[in-house]
């Protein structure tokens, strides 16, 4: 009984240490003697609730982009972890590659990757290569993406104990079968927090499309806000980021809660 | 007991594994026949998992031979992972998978390695879980079995790519005492059914009870062999009969 009150108390200590906090922040925020003109150039409702059509529908443009890149960066991740894990000797420039690959690739920082690939590569004029922006945006994020997703995958790999290997192998299992029916399932349950919360950066940086003079959420909100230099729609943009980012963030925390504590479960 | 017969399952002939500069192996000599049970026995780090582990050819070895059937094999084979099927190994720390159930457990081999089809592999699984004792098990998961249950999904594991030759790893040394009891039953019954067998124990009185022959295993060298019951009562070498004075004083 002495448990529940307490957290029940404690719920109630850390309410009113929160509304404290706001209180004061907005207390000091409040007090700038500019304060009313911020609040007219950045937090204006009606100008707000006029550019949420518009910003929602350019949205559309970050959801495909994050969508389709997920789905490639899935399996490419984890083509790249394996190709790091390879042991055999014959096979060492393909593990030299992905290292290069991703230590390159996460080294760089992404608004330069997408300046070479978006403008550079359609500006060689090779035929065949689409010049589409969105297409360049899609591979930028899709290549830096992957060397931090293999990373995440070869964690989970490496921490499957290697003596669960070695039971497939002593039924008969090929190398390659022991990773497909053994090691790669256990993994990939064990990655699936860190492999969203890789996607939810990825969800954020959709916005460097616009770079690319693709008309996405942020983009559209520039073009709003440079019609009278009013800043809300791009909090109209934070927003609608937030609402999609939100229950995610939310939902790896529970993932990794209810691992945390199924791992305790183990150890009884 | 042993029946002699001109072909031995497995053989090893002058093996030798080292791990670096330690030599864990030293030239080991021997053969078992068919429906042969053979306990070998020592000390921890005696090199028993070691001889296991070349034995399932899962690690190389350095020197020497293994023969299956009379053919010489090797884990260095291109088909090791083929002839891996002929020897079933069972560990002492279960290894079961866990994101399978029990029936999944077994019938992988035999659908993956053996290609035997889904029905196929799962009627072979329920059929060895029944045997064993564990039909109302089959599709329950592995951490909600019990060590003993969990060690008999093993040895049903291993049964399922029906090997030639079962090797058994110390195990029980991870089960609590009155687990021991239901996995030596179903090793007997196994025994009882012509299993060739090779299993490394700390359980003198089971080995006595259930080899035809014992191996006394010291440094990496086969100190002794030859029946159970003269091994285990009338050891002839002085090392033998220290390493069992040592354990039954325990």
């Amino acid at each position: 009984m002495a448990a529940p009150r307490r957290s029940r108390k404690g719920t109630l200590v850390a309410a009113i240490s929160t509304i404290v906090a706001c209180i004061a922040v907005a207390a000091v925020v409040g007090s700038s003697a500019a304060w009313p003109e911020v609040q007219h150039a950045f937090f204006n409702g009606e100008r707000f609730a006029n550019a949420l059509p518009s910003v929602w529908g350019a949205f559309a443009i970050n959801v495909q982009l994050f969508v389709f890149a997920e789905l490639l960066i899935l399996p490419i991740g984890l083509l790249i972890a394996l190709a790091r894990s390879v042991q055999a000797p014959a096979l060492a420039p393909l593990r030299l590659f992905a290292m290069v690959y991703v230590d390159f690739f996460r080294g760089v920082p992404s608004i330069l990757v997408i300046y070479l690939l978006g403008f550079g590569v359609p500006a060689l004029q090779i035929p065949g290569l689409p010049k589409d922006p969105f297409f360049w945006a899609l591979v930028t994020l899709v290549l830096i993406y992957s060397a931090y997703v293999s990373e995440v995958y070869r964690a989970g790999l490496e921490s499957i104990h290697p003596s669960q290997e070695r039971a497939a192998r002593a039924l008969g299992l090929s190398r390659i079968q022991s990773l497909r029916h053994v090691v790669i399932p256990q993994a990939f349950r064990r990655v699936i927090p860190p492999l969203l919360n890789d996607f939810i950066g990825l969800q954020k940086d959709t916005a460097l499309v616009s770079i690319l003079g693709v008309v996405d959420a942020f983009r559209r909100a520039q073009i709003l806000k440079a019609a009278d230099f009013n800043f809300t729609p791009l909090m109209t943009t934070a927003v609608i980021f937030l609402v999609i980012t939100f229950p995610m963030t939310r939902f790896v925390d529970w993932l990794a809660a209810r691992d945390r504590a199924a791992q305790l479960g183990e150890q009884r | 007991m042993a029946k002699r017969r001109a072909t031995p399952v497995i053989e090893f002939r002058g093996m030798r594994k080292s791990y670096g500069s330690a030599t864990v192996l030293h030239g080991i000599d021997l053969a078992l026949a068919e429906h042969e049970v053979v306990c070998l026995i020592g000390a921890s780090g005696s090199g028993k998992s070691t001889l296991l582990r070349c034995a399932d050819l899962l690690e190389p070895i350095d020197a020497g031979s293994i023969l299956l059937d009379g053919i010489p094999v090797s884990a260095e084979d291109r088909d090791a992972d083929v002839k891996r099927r002929a020897l079933g190994i069972v560990f002492q720390g279960f290894n079961l998978f866990p994101h399978m159930s029990v029936v999944e457990n077994v019938a992988l081999a035999p659908r993956v390695a053996l290609g035997l089809s889904h029905d196929e592999a799962d009627g072979r699984a329920r059929t060895l879980l029944a045997q064993l004792g564990l039909a109302k098990k089959a599709d329950a998961y592995p951490d909600s079995l019990s060590g003993g249950q969990q060690q008999r999904v093993a040895i049903a594991r291993a049964l399922a790519t029906e090997p030639r030759v079962l090797l058994l790893d110390e195990i029980t040394s991870a089960l609590d005492p009155v687990l021991v009891a239901e996995v030596l039953e179903t090793l007997r019954a196994l025994a009882k059914s012509g299993m060739t067998m090779l299993i490394a124990t700390h359980e003198m009185s089971f080995a006595a009870d259930v080899a035809d022959r014992v191996a006394y295993l010291e440094g990496g060298k086969l100190v002794e062999i030859g029946s159970a019951k003269q091994v285990l009562r009338k050891p002839k070498d002085a090392r033998t009969k220290e390493f069992l004075r040592r354990v039954r004083s325990r």
